[in-house]
């Protein structure tokens, strides 16, 4: 059974007594030990999401309209507060994209990775040093003695992420959602991070949901794919049958604009036009404006995410016809 | 984005003052120190008693003897100035201490629930600003009688709604504030949340204000002593000299300009300390 299914996820926004929908149809799952990739542009609702499964929507306006997700064995959207609180941290936990600002600016770093060893593991002061010291070693902090006593702002950005991650991980759960993790970093810095993270998936079994943007890294990173536009999934599955043979024209326009597979000197290739706002409410297909392939049918029924393969879903009603990346 | 307002803290680090310190703090500490020294060993190094009359030398202006000249009972200026300095300390920085820690907590408090517990905190904030002090001063003075007690009651009961204020503004800043995120991934209570994560960073604002407020309260002090209803005679203290000086001004300067300056003085070392420190712990303080 998978660690968490995500099946018909809807988040709405309720303002002035009417509900907007930002989210729906949001369906993915992962099994233990999986890194996942959820991509999309800016918009396209992959925060909202992860945010809703532990409840830590923006503001109280954000509610879960509907779907089930199903993290081991029960369903985190019918979970009570209380009992929510039990799952955040100890069971699936969250690492940011700005480090610096998701860090206590007036706490040490070694305070604030020994602080959830302190109250949810029930440590002494002393063992949670000694936990989060090699927290800090298994992060690949040099020298974490020293630096426990450091604050944030003493850190470079490379660090904070990691001390990000060791914090996140201190209870030891057994399911990480890193939202852009890399996307404040540089290059280098990003390829240490991501490699970080599989590296510590391959040592405790951790299941990964790694936000982005950027498909290359979830070519190098990920075993599954959801890709999102306009606050739905289009297309989820295994990555490779996905990035080499799309199903949904939106993917395959996304393979296709990525820098790494443009012609050097030639323009970049783009997809023309906007993704329609979160909330704007549309018959059909939500990327038919944008879509070279639309066909009549497509301006009026939604697409439903259908299976093309076993574990392979795409919302498009060409789904069975093989795109052409370019 | 889909994500909350990012806000941007600055980097506030005032539990490791780092040496050295911008100018004014290490001036405004090198001050307050001296202060401070003369405040604790008191009437030991004074060159004479602070009470203690002598009528042969009555009214004398400053001289080699007497370096701030004598007042009517023939007073040494000098030794009432630094005998009054543990007074006047205390009345600052004593009634700094209640406001500064209900005020941050009422601010906190509102600032992060919100709703209708903000607007019933803020509007009992408004009420106790828009009370007149010295009537509020002389009420508590008619119930329990004049003295540094009735003065600190006073101070407490409207002291703390300039911290509630800052310390408020600075939670609903921090309600949204990425780190108080982070904190809730990991599952922490809302309790802990406020204690360890916003509390710390909210009250930063709050100590720089507190040091302007001990020169207020020094301020507040001496003038209520002025008018009779704070220390009183014949204990030294600045306010109460400047009182006894005043019927003596044409004929004896010196007995009001002296503890007049170390009112300043002390003042100024602790708005120069407010200073440093507020440049220290980042503009935002």
């Amino acid at each position: 059974m998978a660690l968490l299914s995500v099946e018909g996820l809807a988040i709405g926004l309720h303002r002035g007594g009417r509900v907007t929908t930002l989210v729906e149809e949001a369906t993915f799952s992962l099994e233990a030990g999986e890194v996942m990739g959820l991509v999309g542009e800016s918009g396209s609702g992959k925060t909202i999401v992860c945010r809703s499964l532990t409840r830590l929507l923006p503001s109280s306006a954000t509610q879960v309209a509907g779907g089930r997700a199903i993290f081991e064995g029960r369903d985190l959207l019918a979970m009570t507060e209380a009992e929510l609180r039990l799952v955040r941290g100890r069971r699936i936990a969250m690492v940011f994209q700005n480090p610096l600002s998701h860090l206590n600016p007036v706490m040490t770093i070694g305070q604030q990775i020994a602080e959830p060893l302190r109250i949810v593991e029930g440590l002494s002061a002393r063992e949670a040093r000694r936990s989060a010291v090699e927290l800090l070693a298994q992060v690949g902090i040099p020298d974490p003695k020293a630096r426990f006593d450091n604050y944030p702002h003493e850190f470079s950005g490379g660090m904070r992420q990691r001390a990000m991650i060791a914090a996140a991980l201190a209870c030891r759960p057994t399911l990480l959602i890193a939202d852009e993790p890399t996307t404040a970093l540089d290059v280098t810095v990003q390829a240490q991070i991501l490699r970080l993270l599989l590296d510590l998936r391959d040592r405790t079994g951790l299941a990964i949901v790694l936000i982005t943007h950027d498909l290359g890294v979830v070519q190098q990173t990920c075993d599954k794919v959801a890709v999102m536009y306009s606050g739905r999934v289009v297309e989820s599955g295994a990555v490779r049958p996905i990035l080499s043979d799309p199903r949904h024209p939106y993917t395959a326009r996304l393979l296709a604009s990525q820098p790494a597979r443009g012609v050097p000197g030639a323009p970049l290739p783009s997809i023309p036009g906007q993704p329609p706002g979160l909330g704007e409410a549309m018959t059909g297909c939500r990327f038919r404006p944008r879509c070279l392939e639309a066909h009549d049918v497509c301006a009026t029924a939604r697409p439903p995410l259908t299976q093309v393969r076993p574990y392979w879903l795409s919302a498009c009603h060409r789904a069975d016809l093989p795109r052409v990346i370019a | 984005m889909t994500r909350t307002a990012s806000v941007v803290m600055p980097p506030v680090h005032w539990l490791r003052l780092r040496w050295p310190a911008p100018g004014a703090l290490r001036a405004g500490s090198v001050m307050l120190a001296i202060w401070f020294a003369i405040a604790i060993l008191g009437e030991t190094i004074t060159p004479y008693g602070s009470i203690a009359q002598n009528l042969d030398v009555a009214l004398q202006p400053p001289s080699w003897l007497h370096p701030f000249g004598t007042d009517n009972f023939g007073r040494d200026v000098l030794s009432r100035v630094m005998a009054g300095t543990r007074l006047d300390l205390e009345m600052g920085g004593l009634a700094v201490l209640a406001p500064i820690c209900i005020g941050s907590i009422v601010g906190v408090a509102a600032g992060y629930a919100g709703g209708l517990l903000d607007a019933v905190l803020m509007r009992i904030v408004d009420v106790t600003i828009a009370f007149p002090f010295f009537v509020l001063m002389i009420s508590v003075v008619s119930l329990l009688g004049p003295g540094l007690q009735s003065f600190f009651i006073a101070v407490s009961l409207v002291g703390w709604v300039s911290y509630a204020r800052l310390a408020r503004s600075r939670a609903l800043v921090l309600r949204s504030a990425e780190f108080v995120l982070a904190a809730r991934s990991l599952g922490f209570s809302t309790t802990r949340i406020l204690l360890r994560h916003v509390l710390p960073n909210a009250v930063v604002p709050c100590i720089v204000f507190s040091m302007s407020d001990v020169v207020l309260n020094i301020l507040l002090g001496s003038s209520l002593s002025y008018l009779g209803l704070g220390v009183q005679p014949p204990t030294a203290e600045w306010g109460v000299m400047i009182a006894e000086g005043q019927n003596f001004i044409q004929q004896a300067w010196w007995i009001d300009l002296f503890p007049g300056l170390a009112i300043v003085l002390l003042a100024f070392s602790f708005s120069l300390v407010a200073d440093g420190l507020a440049e220290r712990l980042g503009k935002g303080g």
